[in-house]
């Protein structure tokens, strides 16, 4: 049964320095508050993955808690670049970051084979492109049956995945709805995990295309109100375009970033009070 | 003094997103990337194609927005779609085996055969000039859509006679690459661009300009293409916007 407890507490006790980290949320309920909280309690060395990192990946890179990146799409959605991702990759700012680039086909793939306890997922991908001469996690494979020549991905195991739900109940179990990306695949790859919710219930009402993880399948939840802003949560709040559309000055400024930090409550690289 | 150009009405990208929005057929299933691509397919389903299946990668199989969505993922996608499906059943059960009619896709780079840059600018990989945002759903949809539309404005800094980096393949080399790698899909069948339409040609693949918009010289679309621009022996002129087509895409865009 899942451990309802603080978010602050969640992050204490969930990630570690040098963890591979997934937070996941595909446009919608992407766990932003979680990525602050990282950043604010100095988290290291962080394998960070990703299917699309855009504004809360941007700080978390910024903010110098990454390593490496696992990625297939990396943009402010709508608007342009990440600017403190362009500059780690560029010119190692704040810290070098290492990446790991892939399709989204591969990296769906990646999380299904993890959530499944398979070593690997196939798929029909990469053809042509020159994506598998710069990533080692993109291998040729011939089908035993047929003799076709696929693509293998290694499964994603993150040591923990973080992802943002509408509710759950007092049991810890989270119920789901709307876009779902792949937070449910997400979290059973993981070995550790954390949702956090709109609100705890008494009891989940059912809902139309909800799913439910059950709290046995679930580490820890933590209550955080407006926790996927600026992203969305269905039935609750809408996407803030202008958040997302502010980002791009500040995002493209080191000095604007770095103020940026610190009128957030969030620390800035280097500084270790 | 010869002649007196028209004033013009429209812009080029309004031009472009009706040439692209006309090519889209009515009924067919188009996987939709957002910018350009949504623009033209939201343009076309308010006007010719009504059934016009909008398919977007966050999870939306036939969506309906009634305005233009900022993001893939924009709540009015899945609000208005006949289903909302996870991001592996988006592209294990309905991309991969080839259900779907038309991927519409944009480039930062893009080569004379359609092959399409979307990672790097510069020559190396790990110290690149600029970092572009990657490959999202694209080296797929381009495998796997029966046809691949592209639309991009065309300019010397985007169609390159050599791409830095193939995010996605388009024809490769030339003729019968494809086949020979064993990509299901035609592949880019419609480059459509500010100035013109291109269309690979039948016998060799190669990008061949074969419409230019009203207004727009052939000396226009050769300088904006970074390598020898062929042009086909027809050249048509694509019909100029109608007042209903430019009405409806500027109520669009305002609607946001």
């Amino acid at each position: 049964m899942a451990e309802i407890v603080s978010l602050s507490a969640a992050i204490a006790e969930l990630v570690h320095d040098g963890d591979m980290v997934a937070l996941e949320g595909f446009t919608h309920l992407i766990p932003v508050a979680a990525g602050h909280e990282i950043i604010r309690q100095g988290r290291r060395d962080l394998t960070l993955v990703r299917m699309t990192p855009d504004i809360v990946y941007d700080q978390l890179i910024g903010a110098g808690c990454a390593r490496k990146l696992i990625f297939s799409w990396g943009g402010n959605p709508g608007v342009g670049s990440l600017h403190r991702f362009r500059e780690a990759v560029t010119d190692s700012w704040p810290v070098p970051l290492e990446i790991e680039e892939h399709s989204h086909a591969g990296m769906a793939n990646r999380y299904v084979a993890g959530a499944s306890g398979l070593p690997f997922a196939v798929l029909r991908g990469y053809t042509g492109t020159d994506l598998p001469r710069h990533t080692a996690t993109i291998k040729p494979i011939t089908c035993p049956f047929t003799g076709e020549q696929l693509t293998a991905v290694p499964a994603l195991n993150p040591d923990v995945s973080i992802v943002h739900a509408q509710r759950a109940d007092r049991n810890g179990n989270v119920q789901i709805w709307g876009l779902l990306g792949v937070q449910k695949e997400a979290v059973l790859a993981a070995k550790r995990s954390l949702v956090t919710v709109e609100e705890i219930v008494g009891e989940l009402e059912p809902k139309p295309g909800a799913i439910v993880l059950p709290g046995w399948a679930v580490t820890k939840v933590a209550a955080v109100p407006r926790g996927a802003h600026p992203s969305y949560a269905e039935g609750y709040y809408d996407r803030d375009n202008q958040y997302y559309q502010d980002w791009d000055p500040i995002g493209r400024d080191r000095q604007r970033f770095t103020d940026w930090l610190v009128e957030q409550g969030l620390r800035p690289v280097g500084s270790n009070a | 003094m010869t002649a007196i150009s028209e004033a013009r009405t429209y812009t080029s990208d309004e031009m472009m997103t009706v040439a692209a929005a006309r090519a889209l057929r009515d009924g067919a299933s188009c996987f939709v990337g957002i910018g350009l691509p949504s623009t033209a397919a939201n343009l076309a389903r308010r006007t010719h194609a009504p059934n016009l299946v909008l398919i977007y990668e966050s999870g939306c199989l036939g969506a309906k927005p009634d305005r233009l969505p900022l993001s893939i993922g924009d709540g009015i996608l899945g609000q208005t779609a006949d289903a909302v499906i996870s991001v592996p059943e988006v592209f294990n059960y309905w991309l991969q085996p080839g259900r779907i009619d038309v991927g519409f896709l944009g480039a930062a780079q893009l080569d004379r055969f359609g092959n399409i840059n979307t990672t790097i600018i510069g020559p190396d990989y790990d110290h690149p000039r600029v970092r572009l945002p990657g490959a999202g759903g694209a080296p797929e949809i381009a495998a796997s859509c029966r046809e691949v539309f592209i639309i991009v404005r065309q300019s010397k800094r985007t169609f390159v006679d050599k791409l830095d980096f193939v995010t996605s393949f388009g024809h490769g080399a030339g003729k019968g690459d494809r086949e020979e790698l064993g990509l299901p899909g035609a592949g880019p069948v419609l480059v459509i661009t500010d100035l013109g339409v291109l269309r690979p040609d039948p016998g060799t693949a190669e990008l061949t300009l074969t419409e230019l918009h009203p207004g727009v010289e052939l000396d226009q679309a050769i300088a904006a293409t970074g390598w020898p621009l062929k042009v086909a022996a027809d050249l048509g002129r694509s019909p100029a916007p109608t007042a209903d087509e430019l009405a409806t895409l500027r109520v669009l865009k305002e609607a946001r």
